[in-house]
């Protein structure tokens, strides 16, 4: 019998992993968009979790509307790499203190 | 027991997966893994009887944002010696991070056993239609954010559109403010008065 805690139980392992690859891979950009990927996948892991278990279809709409902003943010950041790359030949995070924040 | 197995399954993979995008060598790999883990998820959403969804997942994610990963990892020549450098630096505090966090969600969850009860699941018959129940939901109580969704879309569209033009210089293009107040007198036809000339070869009539 699959529980709901099993569901739970991957979706925390994957998110704890995606958690881990923002600081193993902290300088590549593309890297860390894909990081994000994976946090936004478990996520929405636990949203389809919840909705089965409890039986409430509200949980698949959330992940319906998450995967759209998801769409458009994974877009607008591939697009700021291109133009980024574009005006400094690299994507390394540690070079990007233009704004010496 | 089969939806034991297939979910131990697919959860094996699709942790590989996960280690797989975390430290791949390769970015080009990395996306490749990042794939494999959604296709896993869609067939584990499947599992959870969210057949729309993960269709939705293999269709969108796989179908187009992957690929427009892989696209732009492939445009870019990336040096990818420089960028892991740090890896073998941070691999300890990544990890000890990560266990704190698997660690605070297992807790979390673990509450079943502190006297928090979940629901059981309701196993829907064959002819049941989660699209259709979605829809249902999606474009009655939920119309409004779906029509914000679209905004977002448009606007997604809009930014990446003006952060990726290019206008290179020497490129013909049309200006279309001068196409529509061009006068019809003045600019699109040029009068020209000459007196006429006899026709070269002719008889002269």
């Amino acid at each position: 019998m699959i529980t709901l805690f099993h569901f739970l139980a991957l979706s925390g392992v994957l998110f704890a992993i995606s958690v881990a690859g923002i600081f193993l891979n902290r300088k590549n950009v593309i890297l860390l968009l894909m990081c994000i990927e994976l946090m936004l996948l478990a996520a929405n892991f636990n949203f389809i979790a919840f909705s089965h278990y409890l039986n409430d279809i509200a949980g698949q709409v959330f992940v319906f509307f998450i995967l759209t902003v998801a769409a458009a943010e994974a877009a607008i950041g591939l697009a700021i790499l291109v133009a980024l790359f574009r005006n400094r030949q690299s994507i390394n995070v540690e070079e990007l203190d233009s704004m010496k924040g | 027991m089969v939806q034991e197995i297939i979910f131990i399954v697919l959860a094996a993979v699709l942790i590989g997966a996960a280690l797989g995008v975390i430290t791949a060598r390769n970015p080009v790999h990395a996306a490749l893994f990042l794939v494999l883990a959604f296709v896993t998820s869609a067939g584990l959403w499947l599992l959870l009887e969210a057949e729309f969804l993960g269709i939705v997942l293999v269709l969108v994610y796989v179908g187009a944002v992957m690929v427009l990963f892989l696209f732009v990892v492939m445009m870019l020549d990336i040096n990818t010696a420089t960028l892991r450098q740090g890896f073998a630096r941070y691999a300890p505090l990544g990890v000890v991070v990560a266990a704190i966090v698997a660690v605070e969600i297992g807790y979390v969850v673990w509450s079943e056993k502190l006297g928090v009860t979940f629901g059981t699941p309701v196993n829907h018959p064959a002819e049941y239609s989660n699209t259709r129940e979605l829809g249902n939901v999606i474009y009655t109580s939920y119309v409004y954010p779906f029509e914000l969704a679209a905004v977002i879309l448009l606007v997604g569209i809009v930014a990446a559109i003006t952060l990726t033009l290019r206008r290179r210089a020497g490129t013909r293009s049309q200006d279309p403010v001068k196409q529509v107040r061009v006068s019809a007198k003045r600019g699109r036809v040029r009068l020209v008065n000459m007196p006429s000339e006899p026709r070269h070869g002719g008889d002269g009539k």
